[in-house]
């Protein structure tokens, strides 16, 4: 479909926009609705996009392969890794209240924030690995 | 009035794509099945279920079954189960599961006459731990939104189950799908 100017132009202005969009419900997580989940699967609808306009290969230059299977188990292991650096503080897993980050709602907020980030980003890269995996085939 | 219409087109929704023969047809209403589904969610003010539901079963849920389409056939198979059924429509079989259907459907309607009323406030579930969940997150946690609240600091452990959950089903698909490309 790359050939196409209209479906080329209007989606190289919305990918940028589609992925500031993920990180904003990234961010207003704990605001309002929005979070981890939500805005890894906007950020891998914005990946999905440029595949279909571009095709699978132009695709994999943009999302290689290694990056996004490291970043499979990444997002997990920040989630994981945070409650065991609660346990290190004198806290239970995942009591965010005990991380040394300033006073307690501080520090539950900030902790918050770290296992959105790895809700998000194991979301979006298993998402991009199945539609790849699923679309990939024929070309092989 | 308006929950109505949209509970109508849920139940369209629903029969069409039980009766379509074309799965792509019926991937497409399945997402918009999910699209009035989140309208649903947000007239009940769940709107972080809503933003989910739209943005999973109505987006990428479609896209992926589209994909695993692309893989299979598009069509249904038409093979012999279609033709035993229109023969034997009125056999002792048949019978025996339509009035199985009926007494399990008269079970659960009589199941449904002992719950409290939709948004009873002195329903059971409004006074076990939900109050506390309101009342407390802001102290608990420095959480200004309920549901983060809850998701993240409460039910933790279930998150990072649904996490988990989601990175085995990615490797699962990398074990099952991705072909080497050295053999």
């Amino acid at each position: 479909m790359k050939d196409d100017i209209i479906i080329r132009v209007i989606s190289n202005l919305l990918i940028p926009f589609i992925q500031l969009y993920a990180l904003y419900v990234l961010a207003h997580g704990d605001l309002g609705p929005g979070g981890g989940f939500q805005g890894g699967v906007i950020f891998a609808s914005s990946i999905i996009l440029y595949v279909l306009v571009y095709g699978i290969d132009e695709g994999r230059k943009r999302a290689h392969q290694k990056i996004t299977d490291v970043l499979n188990s990444v997002g997990v292991m920040i989630y994981g890794g945070i409650g065991v650096v609660c346990l290190f503080f004198g806290g239970y897993y995942l009591q965010y209240g005990k991380l040394p980050l300033g006073d307690l709602k501080h520090a539950s907020h900030l902790g918050i924030y770290g296992i959105e980030i790895g809700v998000e980003v194991t979301v979006a890269a298993v998402m991009i690995t199945i539609f790849f995996e699923m679309a990939g085939r024929k070309s092989d | 009035m308006i929950d109505f219409i949209l509970l109508f087109f849920l139940v369209i929704c629903a029969i069409a794509a039980i009766r379509m023969k074309d799965l792509l047809s019926t991937v497409i209403i399945l997402g918009a099945y999910s699209l009035i589904m989140a309208v649903v969610w947000t007239r009940m003010n769940a709107v972080d279920v809503a933003f989910t539901e739209a943005s999973v079963g109505a987006g990428i849920t479609t896209v992926l079954l589209i994909a695993a389409l692309s893989r299979t056939q598009r069509g249904e198979e038409n093979g012999q189960r279609s033709q035993v059924r229109v023969q034997g429509s009125l056999n002792a079989h048949s019978i025996i599961s339509l009035i199985v259907v009926f007494v399990t459907g008269a079970v659960l309607v009589y199941g449904t006459l002992d719950m409290p009323d939709y948004g009873d406030p002195n329903a059971p579930s409004h006074h076990h731990v939900a109050p506390r969940y309101i009342k407390e997150p802001l102290e608990e946690s420095g959480v200004i939104n309920m549901v983060t609240a809850l998701l993240a600091n409460y039910r933790g452990y279930d998150t990072l189950g649904e996490t988990t959950v989601i990175f085995t089903s990615g490797i699962s698909v990398i074990l099952l799908l991705r072909r080497k490309i050295q053999q």
